[in-house]
């Protein structure tokens, strides 16, 4: 009784899968960086890029960044909260089991 | 035209409407209702005050001097937001978790609670925020100027920029040193701030779609016309563009207002998750217009015009009064939000890490001295502010509202970046220690001032012009400009790259030579592994403390309630009665930790050291924990583990020993029985043996009794022997069954003939049912039968009815065949039911025969068949219920 | 007249034989057979001596003798405990309790008479 069941399989899905999200959350802002650092290529001597391009291609990666973050975050809280309802499922089945 | 008198009460309708906000979110907070105030979307919009005047009205200013250079002040804050889940998550909580009230606190509290660099950053905050300050109050002041006569005199302005310091530091005074809350948390101006943010981002955006729809006529025409403008080139060096959003970001981190709203007044990760996204959404959406304004700035208003007044004077121009009334309170609050929270923040630091060390050293008796501590802190705070916002006026004053304000801000930013190395430092990195966060604060803080700040004024104002000529002393190599022989750099990316770079690798390296004390080594493991380490902070060996005098002292910083609520909390949590808890280790440090919430770190760390006694940790006393907490946790988990597994061994131990007593006692009481039911009948045997030989005139009838007596005793000896070897088999396990098939009728029709053959006992009417016992069954049926036997047999002994019957009734159930024995005497009594299958219990009369064997070689053997027997309650006689497995039983052919 | 004896004893087998050996040497013999009402039975039938059974049904004889030591009128009254049990702690037990002889079963029918006579001609 004192070492229970493994916890089930879809409970190891699950934390499987916060743990990418997170991995994304981590990797998103490098993503941001790297984006926001291509205007210095604009700079280099050669074809100058043009206003209206230089904001249509800041503001849509903005906007885009700040949204996927956002769905980063929901998708983060989503998988929280099956991962934890998914072991407090396991939690009580492997009480009634006992 | 709205004359300046109107200005003057919209201004003032406006503020009364904060004032108010502020106010009924205060009393909520105090009844409270706090869920609301702690919503995540006023967190968010609470970082707004990082947009200030000198954004919304600076941004057009700075995209027209510098084109699209002004993004990177908002690109950068957007990448740490975005970031969150790198550094941010990680401060907030440690800011949490250790109670920080400000950035200062944040650094002293880390390095070991040392106020000296509490001092220093608290000093590099103002001297960095009062220039910042006097921007917000300048801005206000051109603002109003816009709506003024042109030619109107510089008193005015002045005016102007007296009573905005006077009204927002009435503000702040007022909502900001209200309570001295141990979490440091104003509800109220966090509120007040959160509606200005709606505020100056509704007229930022209003502005901008007057011009894009109402003068540019839509957005293709608009961009098209930033095509055609002066900057419709991309023209940014991409030195500074990297420069300036990595100094952005690394401000939005250290900036004392920032790190209030930020860090300070969070409460949860939920509230920093939704900031994470929608904050650099709102900053998106501040900078969206900020080209089309300044392309129509440019276009529409006469060479010269103020660029950083574009945001007013782009809609007056076009008679937009209404529009420009609102862009102005978008102003206003953008510059008023900064102000407000900006004190809160210095003053925290001004108060904590100056004033209160300064009062706490002028009366050393100071915390045990009757009084209330909580007037002095707060009057402090208060005076703090006035303090901070007199500075900021008095800069404005006497810098005359130059031009030279405009670039304080990134000036600004380069300074308190210097906070950055130590900070980060400081959460990430164990082996950062105090020397190397002094040598790196103060080297980039020196390098800052003499490279960036001091020049700021203008040459000639504070360095002499022939530094800037031919360097210090003539000595080119410490030009401020050009240090170190570095020439042709743009001045703010050189003083960036030389301050923040040789603050590194002087906190680095110092860090590397000196060994940390033991307080910081603590520190330095509780903020590094913030997520793993909630408790194990050991500071104080308190033994000389007095509980009282800590309680006196508590109260006079808390205030009475909390104190005591608090007090009593931890003597529940020691298990003392009383209202005091012993001055634990443990207590001391939660005791500390509250403190910190009201006057920080290193004052609280003081304070409780002067009742204490011992301001020092014992080395060898925090060797054992401050070595690595890592080890630490490792090592109490496994003292942990030992513990339980030590528990369980004696638990088993002791288990084993009741058992064994158990079985000791139960051996002796079983060879006493045995014995006494060996003696009974040997002694009747040797009497009448003794009788036999002795007596010589026995008549026969005398002697054929008395043999007889001695052939019955034989016997019994001998059914007893019997009966204790059957049991000694089965309870060894040592029987062989001996498996056959045979019908329930039979076996019982045997049984009840082997039963009645035994003349004791009365005659008993046996009731079957000889429909259900057609069932056959594949066991042991001889040992079945011995237990059929018995209870038929008991059942003649002991059924005491007049007319006794027992009744046999066959079931089955998922269990198996259930065979009940039902009589219809008096049954057996409730206390007697629990011993009746034990080894010589006897119920009633011992002359009934069996030495109470019987039950017990029963139990036995219902074991050994994979069945059971038990006795039933509540059947208006002895029942007896035998249940043989379904395994065994086969159906009736 | 060599006395009145009450066997305390639930064993019919014993009783008859203790009474055999006693009465041919001339003493009358009575029994009765459970503890419950043992200490009744000996103030009803004042007897010169007691032989009582350590383990009767109902009550345990230590606690008939204990009774019978409490009443003045038994106090005095010589008791000879039997007991099948032969432990020591058995024989503590009944010198505690009073008993004025303990045998151990199965004894010899010389040596029960031999107590007998003793003990009555104590107190005759």
């Amino acid at each position: 009784m004192n070492a229970g069941p493994p916890p089930p399989l879809f409970v190891e899905r699950q934390t499987y899968r916060l743990r990418r999200l997170r991995d994304a959350a981590r990797a998103l802002p490098v993503l941001a960086l790297m984006l926001w650092l291509v205007p210095i290529l604009w700079s280099m001597p050669g074809e100058a890029v043009s206003a209206s391009g230089a904001l249509i291609y800041l503001f849509g990666t903005w906007a885009a960044l700040g949204l996927s973050a956002g769905l980063l975050i929901w998708a983060i809280e989503r998988a929280e909260r099956r991962a934890r309802a998914a072991e407090d499922e396991a939690r009580a089945r492997r009480e009634t089991a006992l | 035209m709205i004359t300046t008198n109107a200005l003057a009460a919209i201004a003032l309708t406006y503020v009364m409407f904060l004032f108010t906000v502020a106010f009924v979110a205060e009393r909520a907070a105090r009844r409270g209702h706090v869920d609301w105030l702690r919503a995540p979307i006023v967190y968010t919009l609470s970082l707004s005050i990082y947009c200030t005047a000198w954004t919304f009205y600076g941004a057009v200013g700075s995209a027209v001097r510098g084109g699209f250079e002004y993004l990177t002040i908002y690109l950068g804050p957007s990448l740490v937001m975005i970031g969150w889940f790198w550094g941010l998550r990680k401060l907030v909580r440690i800011g949490r978790a250790q109670r920080i009230t400000s950035i200062a606190d944040l650094i002293s509290s880390r390095y070991g609670k040392s106020n000296l660099l509490g001092v220093g950053v608290t000093l590099l905050a103002v001297i960095g925020t009062t220039p910042y300050i006097a921007l917000q109050l300048q801005s206000v002041t051109l603002s109003v100027d816009v709506f003024a006569h042109p030619e109107s005199d510089g008193s005015n302005q002045l005016m102007t920029a007296f009573w905005v310091a006077a009204g927002l530091s009435l503000f702040t005074v007022i909502f900001g040193t209200r309570n001295l809350d141990a979490n440091e948390r104003h509800h109220g101006v966090v509120m007040a701030i959160a509606v200005e943010a709606v505020v100056k981002l509704f007229a930022l955006l209003a502005v901008g779609v007057f011009v894009v729809w109402g003068l540019m006529g839509g957005v293709s025409e608009a961009l098209a016309r930033v095509d055609a403008s002066a900057l419709g080139q991309w023209d940014v060096q991409g030195g500074r563009w990297v420069g300036l959003t990595m100094l952005s970001a690394a401000a939005f981190l250290c900036l004392p207002r920032m790190f209030q709203v930020m860090v300070v007044e969070n409460d949860s990760d939920a509230q920093l998750r939704l900031a994470a996204w929608a904050f650099p959404l709102y900053m998106g959406l501040m900078s969206l217009f900020i080209v089309p304004i300044a392309v129509a700035g440019l276009d529409l208003l006469p060479a010269g015009a103020n660029p950083d007044l574009f945001v007013l004077t782009v809609p007056l121009s076009q008679g937009q009064e209404g529009l420009a009334v609102l862009s102005f309170l978008g102003g206003f609050s953008s510059a008023t939000s900064m102000v407000i929270v900006a004190a809160i923040a210095l003053s925290t630091m001004v108060s904590n890490h100056i004033v209160m060390p300064v009062w706490l050293h002028l009366r050393r008796d100071a915390a045990s001295f009757s009084g209330d501590v909580r007037h002095v802190v707060l009057l402090s705070r208060r005076l703090s502010i006035m303090g901070v916002l007199l500075l900021g006026y008095v800069y404005y004053a006497l810098s005359g509202g130059g031009a030279a304000l405009s670039a304080i801000g990134l000036v600004s930013f380069t300074g308190l970046a210097q906070i950055l190395p130590a900070l980060l430092g400081g959460i990430f990195w164990r082996g950062a220690t105090r020397s190397g966060a002094l040598a790196g604060i103060g080297i980039g803080f020196a390098i800052w001032m003499y490279a960036l700040f001091l020049p700021s004024f203008g040459e000639g104002v504070i360095l002499s012009r022939a530094v800037f000529e031919t360097g210090p002393f003539g000595i080119a190599a410490l030009h401020p400009h050009a240090l170190f022989g570095l020439g042709g750099l743009d001045p703010l990316m050189h003083a960036v790259l030389w301050s923040l770079s040789l603050n590194t690798i002087a906190f680095f390296v110092a860090s590397m030579v000196s060994f940390p004390s033991p307080i910081e080594r603590l520190q330095g493991a509780q903020f590094v592994n913030a997520d793993l380490a909630a408790t194990g902070r050991r500071g104080w060996s308190g033994a000389a403390a007095q509980s009282e005098d800590l309680m006196v002292m508590a109260q006079r910083i808390l205030g009475a309630r909390e104190a005591q609520a608090l007090f009593l909390r931890e003597a529940r949590k020691q298990g003392v009665s009383g209202l005091l808890p012993d001055p634990t280790p443990q207590f001391l440090e939660v005791l500390e930790r509250e403190l910190a919430g009201s006057v920080g770190a290193a004052t609280a760390h003081a304070m409780v050291g002067q009742i204490v006694g011992s301001m020092r940790v014992s080395v060898e006393d925090l060797m054992a924990v401050a070595d690595e907490t890592a080890q630490m946790m490792e090592y109490s988990a496994r003292l942990e583990a030992q513990s339980q597994e030590l528990t369980r061994t004696a638990r088993q131990l002791r288990e084993a020993n009741d058992k064994l007593t158990r079985l000791s006692v139960q051996k002796d009481a079983f060879l006493s029985q045995i014995s006494h039911e060996l003696r009974t009948p040997m002694t009747s045997i040797r009497a009448f043996s003794e009788i036999m030989r002795d007596s010589d005139a026995l008549d026969p009838g005398q002697r054929a009794k008395y043999a007889s007596i001695i052939h019955d005793e034989t016997l019994r000896l001998t059914r007893l022997l019997d009966d204790l070897l059957d049991l000694s088999v089965l309870e060894n396990g040592q029987v062989n069954l001996n498996i056959r098939r045979e019908r329930l009728s039979d076996l019982l029709d045997r049984a009840v003939a082997a039963a009645a053959a035994d003349e004791m006992g009365a005659c008993i009417r046996i009731d079957r049912s000889t429909i259900a016992e057609q069932v056959v069954l594949e066991t042991d049926v001889d040992r079945l039968g011995q237990v059929f036997i018995n209870l038929i047999a008991n059942a003649r002994k002991y059924c005491d009815a007049r007319d006794p019957a027992l009744t046999i009734t066959v079931t089955e159930d998922a269990g198996g065949l259930v065979i009940d024995f039902i009589d219809n005497g008096a049954g057996v009594s409730t206390e007697a039911q629990d011993v009746i299958f034990e080894k010589f219990s006897r119920v009633g009369d011992q002359k009934a025969g069996g030495a109470g064997l019987g039950l017990a070689i029963c139990r036995q053997i219902m074991a050994r068949l994979g069945g059971d027997i038990r006795y039933l309650p509540g059947q208006g006689g002895a029942a007896f219920r035998v249940i043989v497995p379904a395994a065994l039983e086969q159906a009736a052919e | 007249m060599a006395g009145h004896v009450l066997v305390v004893e639930d064993e019919p087998n014993i009783i008859e034989a203790i009474s055999f050996i006693l009465s041919r040497e001339g003493y009358r013999v009575d029994s009765h057979g459970n503890g419950v009402d043992a200490a009744e039975a000996v103030r009803a039938r004042a007897p010169d001596l007691v032989i009582l059974d350590a383990m009767l049904p109902g009550r345990s004889g230590y606690d008939i003798l204990r009774e019978l030591r409490e009443d003045p009128q038994t106090a005095a009254l010589p008791i000879l405990m039997l007991t099948a049990r032969g432990q020591t702690r058995d024989r503590d037990l009944a010198e505690r309790a009073g008993a004025s002889r303990f045998m151990t079963k199965p004894f010899s029918n010389a040596e029960v008479l031999e107590a007998v006579k003793a003990l009555t001609r104590s107190t005759a």
